[in-house]
C-alpha cells in the first residue's frame, strides 16, 4: 500500500521515482505540494482505491503514514 | 496569433458569438470542438466552414448543465485531438421577463445553462488542463451582468455569477499557468438580439458611444487575444466589448 501511495504522489507532483519518501514525509512541507496539488492527490487516491475521502478527514493527514493508514482502514 | 495544433472547445459553438469564436480559431488552424445542444445541422455546417478555412473540427452534442454530458465532451475531444488547450465557456440562453412574472422554470433554465454549465465545464475540462500546466479559459459574461437590465434578472444574475466564478478560478488555477478571463459583450448583432425589432435596435444603438451594435467577430477577437501569448500576464479580468456602452 505504501508503495502504491508513494507512486501516485510522485506521479501527481511530477517528481523522480528515487525521491526519498517515508511515512513521516509531509506532502506540503517536504514535497512542496500546494493546496491544489493536495486536492489532486486526494482525488487520485479516490479513483485508484475506489473510496471517498471527505475533506474533514483529509485535513487531519499530517504525513504520508497517516494517508496510508486511512486508506488501509477504508479498503480492508 | 497561430493556433496550429492547438485544441479549443467552444460551448454553444454552432451559432451566434460562439460560432464566430469557433470560426476565428479555425481560420488560425486550430482544432475546434463545436459543442451544441439542439442545432445539429448548424453545428455540422460550422464544422464544414472551419475545415474550409484550414482548421480541423468536430461537432459534439452535450448539455453543459449535465455532468455526464460534459465528461463525454471531454472524452470526445481527447479521442479526436489528444488534449485541450483552451476552453471557451460560451453556451448561454435567455428567458426574458419581468421578475414578478418570471417563472421558476425560466430562472432555473438560465442559471443551469449559463452558470452551472460554466462550473461543470471548468471543473471537468479544467482538471484535464491542470495536468498540462498551460492553457486558457475564457468565460462569456455580459455587460448586463455588471449593470443589470429590466426583464433579465435571471440572465443578469447568471452573468454576474460568471464574473465572480471567473475571478475565483483565476486565483485557483494561476499556480498552474492557466489564465481565466471573462469577455462581456454589450449589444451584439446575433441570434440573441435578432428577436428585437429594428426600432428597438436603433434606440439602443444611439445610446452607445460608438453609435452602433457590435459584431460577433468583435467579441471573437477579444477571446482570441485572451488565449494568445500576448495575454499571458492577464488573468481574472473582465474585458468589455461594448462600444463604450458601460464605463
Amino acid at each position: 500500500m505504501f508503495d502504491k501511495v508513494k507512486e501516485i504522489i510522485l506521479e501527481q507532483l511530477g517528481l523522480d521515482e528515487d525521491t526519498v519518501v517515508t511515512p513521516e514525509t509531509s506532502l506540503m512541507n517536504d514535497l512542496k505540494a500546494d493546496s491544489l496539488d493536495a486536492v489532486e492527490i486526494i482525488m487520485a487516491f479516490e479513483d485508484e482505491f475506489d473510496i471517498e475521502i471527505p475533506d474533514s478527514e483529509a485535513e487531519n493527514f499530517k504525513n504520508i503514514g497517516d494517508i496510508v493508514a486511512y486508506i488501509e482502514s477504508k479498503t480492508a | 496569433m497561430d493556433y496550429k495544433n492547438k485544441t479549443v472547445i467552444v460551448t454553444g459553438g454552432s451559432r451566434g458569438i460562439g460560432k464566430a469564436v469557433a470560426l476565428a480559431f479555425g481560420a488560425k488552424g486550430a482544432n475546434v470542438v463545436v459543442n451544441y445542444t439542439a442545432s445539429e445541422t448548424k453545428a455540422v455546417e460550422t464544422v464544414e466552414e472551419i475545415k474550409a478555412l484550414g482548421g480541423d473540427a468536430i461537432a459534439v452534442k452535450c448539455n453543459v448543465a449535465v455532468a455526464e454530458d460534459v465528461e463525454g465532451l471531454l472524452e470526445a475531444t481527447k479521442e479526436a485531438f489528444g488534449n485541450v488547450d483552451y476552453l471557451i465557456n460560451n453556451a448561454g440562453i435567455t428567458r426574458d421577463g419581468l421578475l414578478i412574472r418570471m417563472k421558476e422554470d425560466d430562472w432555473d433554465a438560465v442559471i443551469d445553462t449559463n452558470l452551472k454549465g460554466v462550473y461543470l465545464c471548468s471543473k471537468i475540462i479544467g482538471k484535464a488542463m491542470l495536468k498540462q500546466k498551460c492553457g486558457s479559459i475564457v468565460n462569456m459574461t455580459s455587460v448586463v451582468g455588471v449593470m443589470g437590465n429590466a426583464g433579465q434578472a435571471n440572465y443578469a444574475a447568471s452573468k454576474a455569477g460568471v464574473i465572480g466564478f471567473t475571478k475565483s478560478t483565476a486565483k485557483e488555477f494561476a499556480s498552474r499557468g492557466i489564465t481565466v478571463n471573462a469577455v462581456a459583450p454589450g449589444f451584439i448583432n446575433s441570434d440573441m438580439t435578432n428577436v428585437l425589432d429594428e426600432e428597438v435596435k436603433e434606440t439602443y444603438s444611439k445610446a452607445i458611444p460608438l453609435q452602433k451594435m457590435g459584431e460577433p467577430e468583435d467579441v471573437a477577437n477579444a477571446v482570441m487575444f485572451l488565449c494568445s501569448d500576448m495575454a499571458k500576464y492577464i488573468t481574472g479580468q473582465v474585458i468589455q466589448v461594448d462600444g463604450g456602452m458601460l464605463m
